[in-house]
């Protein structure tokens, strides 16, 4: 685990610090920066979608999913981020709740 | 801070700068808002990396250190879903590659010569980059670069800590629901970048193949293939270019 730890700051401050030290030409290529900007967006949806619909290696619908649903609608009315997190917990132990 | 002073002067002399203490007040108290607020998400973040496993010191030690949100949030959230630590440093490194933009917007307002670099790469984060070039000024720009990088990190790190001490006194974390912390949290950072077709696309693109993924391959390398999603989606030539501050507000 500490090892994993010091690869991903030391690959994280590297790219910081990349921006500083590279001319701007090398790092602005308009792919790059194209890629750039959809990573973000490809990864944490696969992040959401892993996370909520699976359980080890098995596809799962479970009350997470009612937990994402209240989360997007709290997106949708542009609650603050603690807000978000909050309603998809509560509704997620809510449903559980109900359901055993 | 009061590195700025050589082009306050020049900023005076163009007459862009009407009044100086006014604009300081105006930035450190953005700066301390925009601190208070990511804190916030350092109280959330230190409780999902306590229930995915990290010990309350390596919860500090990736704030302290690699100290940029969104590939935290990714990198804890592979480990709890049972991926391999490491899956889970590749997912923060990719998810980290918007800083080295960042930096290469803020080299051209920051004077980062000898050991400013380090510090003001360390610093180099969604908040104080978006905070710094909103302004019109080198000098309130630079001030609010360090001011609010300033701000967010001694905020983060301390919410980091609570979040991650109070979480750890749970038994257990499914009973409140945390585990539907991780996901609303990404579905947080990730709305407002599904602003066009294009994100929405890879999007839902991204997520069928990491689903689909699941069963065949080591937990946390679907989010691997997600990213070979966003690789070919931006490689291939497309008519649509992306409007300037784009990829703004994402920690």
């Amino acid at each position: 685990m500490w090892l994993a730890i010091a690869v991903g700051c030391v690959g994280c401050f590297a790219l910081k610090l990349v921006g500083y030290s590279l001319p701007r030409r090398v790092i602005e290529q308009p792919v790059v920066k194209h890629v750039a900007e959809l990573l973000p967006v490809a990864l944490l949806t696969a992040l959401i979608a892993t996370q909520t619909f699976t359980t080890g290696h098995h596809l799962q619908l479970d009350a997470r999913a009612a937990g994402l649903v209240a989360a997007a609608i709290a997106v949708r009315f542009k609650a603050p981020f603690l807000v978000v997190v909050a309603v998809a917990c509560v509704v997620t132990a809510l449903v559980r709740v109900v359901a055993s | 801070m009061s590195d700025a002073e050589p082009d306050a002067e020049l900023d005076a002399e163009l007459g862009l700068e009407p009044i100086w203490p006014a604009t300081r007040n105006g930035v450190l108290r953005d700066a301390a808002g925009v601190g208070l607020a990511t804190g916030a998400y350092g109280l959330s973040f230190g409780a999902i990396s306590s229930s995915a496993g990290l010990s309350v010191l390596q919860t500090c030690v990736l704030s302290l250190v690699m100290f940029t949100g969104g590939s935290q949030f990714a990198m804890v959230g592979v480990i709890g879903g049972g991926g391999a630590a490491m899956t889970g440093a590749a997912t923060a490194i990719m998810l980290g590659v918007r800083n080295a933009f960042y930096a290469v917007r803020m080299s051209s307002i920051l004077d980062t010569s000898g050991w400013r670099r380090p510090g003001a790469a360390q610093l180099t984060i969604d908040e104080s980059t978006a905070m710094a070039v909103a302004r019109t000024t080198v000098r309130s720009s630079r001030l609010a670069f360090w001011a609010t990088g300033g701000s967010v990190y001694v905020f983060w790190n301390l919410a980091t800590l609570i979040g991650a001490l109070s979480a750890h006194a749970l038994s257990n974390p499914r009973v409140l629901g945390l585990d539907a912390a991780a996901p609303a949290a990404f579905l947080a950072l990730m709305s407002p970048r599904l602003r066009s077709r294009e994100p929405w696309v890879v999007a839902l693109t991204a997520a069928a193949v990491a689903l689909i993924s699941v069963p065949f391959v080591p937990n946390g390398v679907p989010v691997l293939f997600a990213a070979g999603v966003a690789v070919i989606a931006g490689v291939r030539p497309s008519p649509a270019t992306s409007p300037d501050g784009h990829g703004k507000g994402a920690r």
